[in-house]
């Protein structure tokens, strides 16, 4: 897998071609980004941080010196195969609806004794610095490959996280009028050349969400789908959020129960 | 006879109420509404979060799924029109250069702490992200129509200058819950700098018009 990734390295500086200014016609953009990331199909840069993910999972860390390995992200401690396909899910023990990522902030409080703001203080990586969550969200996420994604939101807390992440999906704000809809409520359309999914439908939320978390070539970093939902709020002029907020795993939980039945690719590519 | 009328369109009253798509978040939108507020980290400053504040048109937009009914749509189309403010020299088509580049720049307004536009950068309307304007720009977004040759079809009637600055200075004087952002009313462009983007629209020596 290391030489798979120092392969995908190489690759990247293909990559930067892709970086410039977009002339060319449409369709052949559309050409050379699927060629692109079919040269990256062998050696995703995600996976690099996917072994690093790994091994933070079974290293004795914190106060407590305990691993990660019994943390239940919703099929029972440790089981892994499957778990982020059916997150965000409604957890007894802390009675609200977790992500993948409130899930393992959680599991490093208890299991490993750190604090909520030491492990969160980092959660998305810099150039130099990188992101110990980033690394166990693509590491755990890798494990759902395959998987279909499967957020019925049959329980009662689950069923009202999505609806109340329906409505904010549609709630205008904002010196631009923005909604998430506005963008990602329609069929075939596109911003500039970045063709837009309508998530408000399976397949549509389904290719949106099966690839997360995503290696960003423009950014050069892998993003998880809180810094996505964040990053869309920044996009739309909005304030920040904050990291793990109510409100973006309800707008997880309303997108993963629309792209229910999705088989999941992760970890993926993107512009 | 009164009765079975009565009757009649109650049932009716009903049906339609049915076929109605429910509000977004259903009976939680209110509980939505709360906790959405309260995401938002507690150091972000108060002008900050007063772009999170709705009025009238956003919340009933929202409401309706950005498709009001019919009545509801005219009396907000009346009330963005109402808002519409003009140059103090009265011109409403400025010059095409500054226009163009208007349409094209898509940065400013970005705020937060991970990745906000340095103070003083650039903001343009982007109208590239959306439409189709000159053909040499190949980049553009198909959100809103195509308005290549705009003034070439529409002509430069004062009418269709007028529309067009209107348009742009609040685009709910038109259609209610349009996807269109309203530059003018949020003061995202100065009256100003519409009537550049005008131009850039309207003017025949533009790229819009000319290839």
């Amino acid at each position: 897998m290391i030489h798979r990734s120092i392969q995908s390295l190489a690759a990247l500086a293909v990559a930067a071609t892709f970086a410039g200014p977009l002339f060319a016609q449409d369709s052949k953009v559309a050409d050379e980004l699927a060629k692109y990331r079919e040269a990256l199909a062998d050696g995703n840069p995600a996976d690099l941080l996917e072994v690093k993910g790994e091994s933070l999972w079974s290293e004795k860390r914190g106060p407590k010196k305990a691993t990660l390995e019994q943390c239940d992200l919703g099929l029972g401690p440790g089981k892994l195969d499957g778990a982020y396909a059916q997150l965000p899910k409604y957890f007894k023990d802390t009675n609200k609806v977790m992500d993948v990522e409130s899930r393992l902030v959680h599991c490093m409080v208890t299991l490993q004794g750190f604090t909520q703001a030491e492990v969160t203080r980092q959660w998305y990586s810099k150039p130099g610095k990188e992101s110990d969550i980033e690394a166990l969200v693509t590491f755990v996420g890798a494990k759902s490959n395959g998987k279909p994604i499967n957020v019925p939101a049959t329980h009662p807390a689950e069923a009202k996280m999505a609806k109340m992440g329906e409505y904010i999906f549609y709630r205008r704000s904002g010196p631009q009028d923005f909604s998430c809809a506005i963008c990602h409520g329609q069929e075939g359309k596109r911003i500039r050349l970045q063709d837009l999914g309508n998530l408000t439908t399976k397949d549509g939320a389904g290719t949106a969400m099966k690839t997360w978390p995503s290696y960003r070539v423009s950014q050069g970093a892998v993003w998880t789908m809180q810094r996505r939902l964040i990053d869309c709020m920044r996009q739309a002029r909005w304030p920040e959020p904050e990291y793990l907020a109510d409100s973006v795993i309800a707008l997880e939980t309303y997108l993963q129960k629309t792209a229910t039945g999705t088989v999941m690719e992760t970890p993926g590519i993107k512009r | 006879m009164k009765l079975k009328i009565a009757l009649f369109s109650v049932l009716t009253a009903t049906l339609s109420f049915a076929a109605q798509a429910e509000a977004p978040g259903g009976k939680f939108a209110g509980e939505a509404e709360q906790m959405f507020r309260s995401s938002f980290k507690a150091e972000n400053p108060k002008y900050w979060m007063k772009r999170l504040d709705q009025d009238e048109t956003m919340k009933t937009c929202g409401i309706y799924r950005d498709n009001p009914p019919r009545k509801i749509g005219e009396k907000l189309e009346k009330q963005n029109a109402a808002t519409i403010r003009y140059p103090v020299d009265g011109k409403l088509i400025g010059d095409w250069k500054e226009g163009e580049k208007l349409a094209a720049v898509g940065t400013g307004g970005h705020i937060g702490f991970i990745q906000p536009d340095p103070a003083g950068r650039v903001r343009g309307g982007n109208c590239y992200a959306c439409h189709q304007l000159a053909k040499k720009e190949l980049a553009y977004g198909t959100i809103g129509p195509s308005l290549q040759q705009f003034g070439k079809v529409r002509g430069s009637s004062e009418e269709i200058i007028k529309y067009t600055y209107d348009k742009i200075y609040n685009s709910n004087a038109f259609t209610a819950c349009t996807n269109m952002p309203r530059f003018g009313l949020h003061s995202w462009l100065t009256p100003e700098q519409i009537t550049h983007i005008v131009a850039f629209l309207i003017d025949p020596e533009s790229p819009v018009n000319k290839d």
